[in-house]
């Protein structure tokens, strides 16, 4: 059978080639297939998508680009709900923070009495950590030693003390940099054999497009939205005995405090997890990139680390972990820098020596990104100059943040055909809504996944730019949209204002 | 011909970082300092960055600083411009503005039978085969000539082609050009042959101008792929498919920022649907820094006459340039009067791979010596590490002929001279040793 259609494949791919010619001959031009087709091409390219950037995005930058030549509609600026980007949307960053970049990028400014000592003076160790004292040069591949020291004091403080090794963090290019190479050295194996990774649904979309374009088997474990989007082993189970009969699952991933769906996971449920993890004999990745944003009362961040640590030696010495983190959320939301780590747990050291090995191919993490990672694990303290300021700062932002995560479940319960579940963490909330079945139908006809559809018209009538749950993944049936509550509040309110309007438009409409 | 050790790559980086630590430690060495000409790296080579990019950039971080009368007044302006570019007038803002996707990664079909194949210079850099097996292809070497200055031979190319036979199913061919780690700059004859090699044979064309800034040799100049294609005219103008890459780390005109981690590549040709995943390909990637792409923006509208930083940078450039071509110029004829060392002109680039005529005794204490694994340039460069406290690169880690050693180092180091005398002494002991 296999070889048959092969032949056959083969066969249709000769008669393409030969009207191509005979076109081409017509056409006067001689046949030169290219090298680089959508059949000569890595299939794996062609299965990787990322919903964040998608269809819809492009299509708002395209009516962005209308407006902009004068076009009419019915809004006048296209809001971008649709990526957790921060700053992009008008947060403010950190002063002290971009002093001490500053200072770095041009140290004649070190001779600026306009700067802080403390600034100063962090600058100051950076650079003198830095070839040539420069932030131009590349690093070490796993990053600058002494700030990987910094990350390492950082998580200990963090962890109530339990040891961290900085031989065991990586600084990477954001936290993405480092989740793709951990699932490198992680996928291998052929046909039934192949690696599968267990992801949460909903997850974030840069998972399925990394195990797409590595090729690794994607294991769905669904969240339970009646539940606050909580995790039941229950669900684990089934997901990996099913995945065991078609592939050799090896990795669980979790997102905590969650994306999309913001959950904050309770400390028996990550205790779960681990034990989950230890029997099933998987590699655990805990993306924490999320850790400080943390607004809902009763919720609190449990690294996986401390808990492995504090569940004693049976399992703090067995389970093989990583766990990440990254500049570009929490209260800095400097995505720009790429600037963001992991911390590896019980990796065995011939595959550590490999992992230097992978990291070094990339040369370095970008330096300015690995400077601002050291303040984020070294801020002002109490007795420093810049500590009023900085606290300011950041409680402004995490306030605002509870305070817009909180609005925002409001309102959107009060629309009838949108449910929302407590905004616990995060940046985002991934309401449900309830499509008519003529929506549904229309949105069929048109080629589109129906949140798609809803999506697409909520930005051609408001201007309002949110990712479709489909890109994240739901349970079929259900149809959700991811919304950033990044925009700044007055303007959040508007939004709110706007979708509630849309809905009950969309709903009557299909009615 | 490279045998996977993998686990050897970066052993003697290990060691040279354990040796500066000792140094820093207080440890007694016969040199106070290990003097690392082992990476492309101008900035720990002594380089100072440029004055004009620096500023724009502090300005960027922290835009108070655009009001700041102690900054020039064009500074503050691009700072400004710069900003007005992103969204939310942030750095911190993460757009996917230029970036380099991952062309090989497109181009490899790892499920396909047999192999894909990359055709890739030899010497090349150190990382190169190892990005191709990571992937899943075959790398087929062809090998440059070094009796002809590292030219690169059609006829070479032609028996690689052969060589893949039954082996793989050759679909690139990576050119480096100014090379990395010979310091050849190709002739346009040359670049010609190759677009006209890489037409007849269906390859794609990946090239390598990362150093396209930097060429020194008298009578040599740098020409684009991408142009040199479009001048042939059809049918290679419209049919050679390319992607041509530079970076800001290499610049000679621009900043040299190895550590901001900008660079672009440019598309030729290349299939409208194919286009298509590869945007989504980058889209996933997140961005490039974006301090790296400002530094990208500058490097390419530099300061203008009349601008108020104009001289300042003219100046800075002009000492840069005239520093590297001094040393490397200086450092090229001491090597090439070493005996046992011998050394084609360096014509650009970033280093220089001169060769080592190792004795028969020294080549059979390599052998002996457990740790070294047979490679006669790792000895010769653990010691000079050891002894010289000067760390290079040894041959076998970028390919070389079967039975030819070479060391690679750096030749932008701003403060040769001590370079110079640490290798002329070890060298001259080495070879006295070892006669």
């Amino acid at each position: 059978m296999k070889s048959m259609s092969k032949i056959t494949l083969q066969l249709q791919r000769c008669a393409r080639d030969i009207t191509n010619m005979s076109q081409q001959a017509v056409n006067g031009v001689s046949h030169r297939g290219r090298v680089l087709t959508l059949d000569s091409m890595n299939p794996n390219v062609k299965r990787v998508e990322y919903a964040v950037r998608g269809p819809i995005v492009q299509r708002a930058v395209q009516i962005e680009k209308e407006l902009k030549e004068g076009a009419k509609k019915p809004f006048t600026e296209v809001i971008k709900a649709n990526i957790g980007d921060a700053h992009a949307m008008g947060q403010k960053p950190i002063t002290f923070f971009r002093q001490v970049l500053a200072l770095c990028s041009y140290p004649a400014l070190l001779e600026d009495s306009k700067f802080p000592e403390d600034a100063k003076q962090r600058a100051r160790r950076i650079l003198e950590a830095c070839g040539g004292h420069s932030i131009g040069a590349y690093s070490a591949s796993q990053g600058i030693e002494c700030i990987r020291q910094d990350v390492a004091r950082y998580i200990e403080k963090r962890d109530g003390g339990i040891p961290s090794n900085p031989d065991n963090i990586y600084l990477s290019t954001g936290a993405s940099d480092a989740i793709v190479t951990i699932l490198k050295l992680l996928v291998c194996g052929e046909g039934r054999d192949r690696t599968g990774v267990m992801i949460s649904i909903p997850q974030y979309p840069l998972y399925s497009a990394a195990l797409a374009d590595l090729g690794a088997v994607q294991i769905n474990y669904y969240l339970d939205e009646d539940n606050c989007w909580s995790l039941n082993i229950t669900e684990l189970r089934r997901a990996l005995s099913a995945a065991r009969e078609h592939c050799n699952p090896r990795v669980l991933c979790i997102i905590n405090p969650g994306n999309p769906t913001g959950q904050v996971q309770s400390r028996q449920c990550i205790e779960d997890v681990i034990r989950f993890a230890k029997e099933e004999h998987l590699f655990l990745m805990a993306d924490e990139v999320y850790q400080d944003n943390v607004y809902a009362e009763g919720c609190q961040f449990h690294s996986f680390k401390k808990v492995l640590f504090e569940m004693g030696p049976e399992y703090s010495n067995t389970v093989e972990m990583a766990s990440f983190h990254s500049t570009s959320k929490c209260y800095m939301g400097e995505c720009g820098f790429r600037g963001g780590y992991m911390e590896v747990i019980n990796l065995d050291p011939e595959v550590k020596a490999q992992l230097i090995k992978l990291v070094s191919v990339r040369l370095c993490p970008p330096v300015p990104g690995q400077a601002l990672l050291d303040l984020v694990v070294n801020p002002p303290q109490p007795d420093e100059p810049s500590y009023a300021t900085f606290m300011k700062e950041r409680t402004a932002v995490l306030s605002a943040l509870a305070e817009k995560a909180r609005l925002t479940e409001q309102i959107f319960n009060t629309v009838p055909g949108i449910t929302c579940n407590p905004v616990q963490g995060a940046m985002y909330t991934f309401p449900r809504i309830t499509l008519p079945q003529k929506a549904i139908d229309k949105a069929k006809e048109l080629g589109l996944v129906p949140d798609m559809f809803y999506c697409m018209r909520l930005l051609d009538e408001e201007g309002i730019c949110l990712v479709p749950g489909s890109g994240f993944g739901q349970r079929e049936g259900t149809y959700h949209f991811r919304m950033t509550i990044l925009p700044p509040t007055e303007k959040l309110k508007v939004v709110l204002q706007k979708i509630r309007e849309f809905q009950l438009h969309f709903t009557q409409e299909f009615s | 011909m490279w045998n996977m050790k993998q686990l050897e790559y970066g052993a003697l980086a290990r060691r040279a970082n354990q040796i500066k630590d000792e140094l820093r430690q207080g440890v007694r060495r016969p040199y106070k300092e290990v003097i690392d000409v082992f990476q492309g790296d101008l900035h720990r080579a002594g380089m100072k960055p440029l004055t004009f990019v620096r500023q724009v950039l502090a300005a960027c971080v922290y835009p108070p600083l655009i009001n700041s009368s102690n900054l020039p007044l064009d500074v503050r302006q691009r700072a400004q411009e710069e900003l007005g570019r992103c969204v939310g007038g942030s750095v911190g803002e993460g757009n996917a503005r230029d970036h380099a996707p991952n062309i090989l990664n497109v181009l490899v079909n790892r499920e396909a039978s047999p192999r894909t194949g990359v055709l890739i210079p030899v010497p090349c850099h150190n990382k190169t085969v190892l990005s191709i097996t990571q992937l899943g292809a075959v790398a087929v070497p062809y090998y440059l000539s070094e009796e002809q200055g590292w030219a690169l031979q059609v006829e070479e190319l032609q028996r690689a082609l052969e060589s893949a036979k039954g082996v793989c199913n050759p679909v690139a061919l990576y050119v480096i050009n100014p090379g990395n780690p010979a310091g050849y700059v190709q002739s346009q004859k040359s670049v010609l042959e190759v677009i006209r090699f890489a037409w007849e044979k269906r390859l794609f064309l990946l090239v390598d101008e990362l150093y396209q800034d930097r060429v020194y040799g008298e009578n040599c100049e740098f020409v684009s792929y991408k142009r040199a294609v479009s001048e042939m005219g059809p049918p290679f103008s419209g049919t050679v498919e390319l992607a041509s890459f530079h970076s800001v780390s290499k610049g000679f005109s621009g900043e040299y920022v190895c550590g901001l981690r900008a660079g672009y590549v440019e598309l030729v040709n290349l299939d409208p649907a194919v286009m298509k995943y590869i945007h989504t390909l980058f889209s996933k990637d997140a961005c490039s820094p974006v301090l790296g792409q400002i530094a990208l923006d500058l490097m390419t509208d530099p300061p203008k006459p009349g601008d108020p930083s104009y001289l300042l940078y003219k100046q800075e450039i002009e000492q840069i340039r005239t520093v590297l071509l001094h040393s490397v110029k200086k450092v090229h004829e001491v090597v090439n009067s070493l005996p046992g060392f011998s050394c084609p002109p360096i014509e650009g680039g970033l280093f220089a791979f001169p060769r080592l005529h190792l004795t028969p005794k020294a080549i059979q204490k390599a052998k002996v010596t457990a740790e070294m694994q047979e490679d006669p340039d790792t000895f010769y460069c653990t010691r000079l590490l050891e002894e010289g406290g000067v760390f290079t690169g040894p041959g076998w880690e970028y390919g070389q002929k079967e039975g030819t050693y070479h060391i690679r180092y750096n030749t932008s180091r701003a403060l040769f001279k001590e370079l110079l005398r640490r290798l002329s002494s070890f060298h001259m002991t080495f070879m006295k040793d070892f006669s």
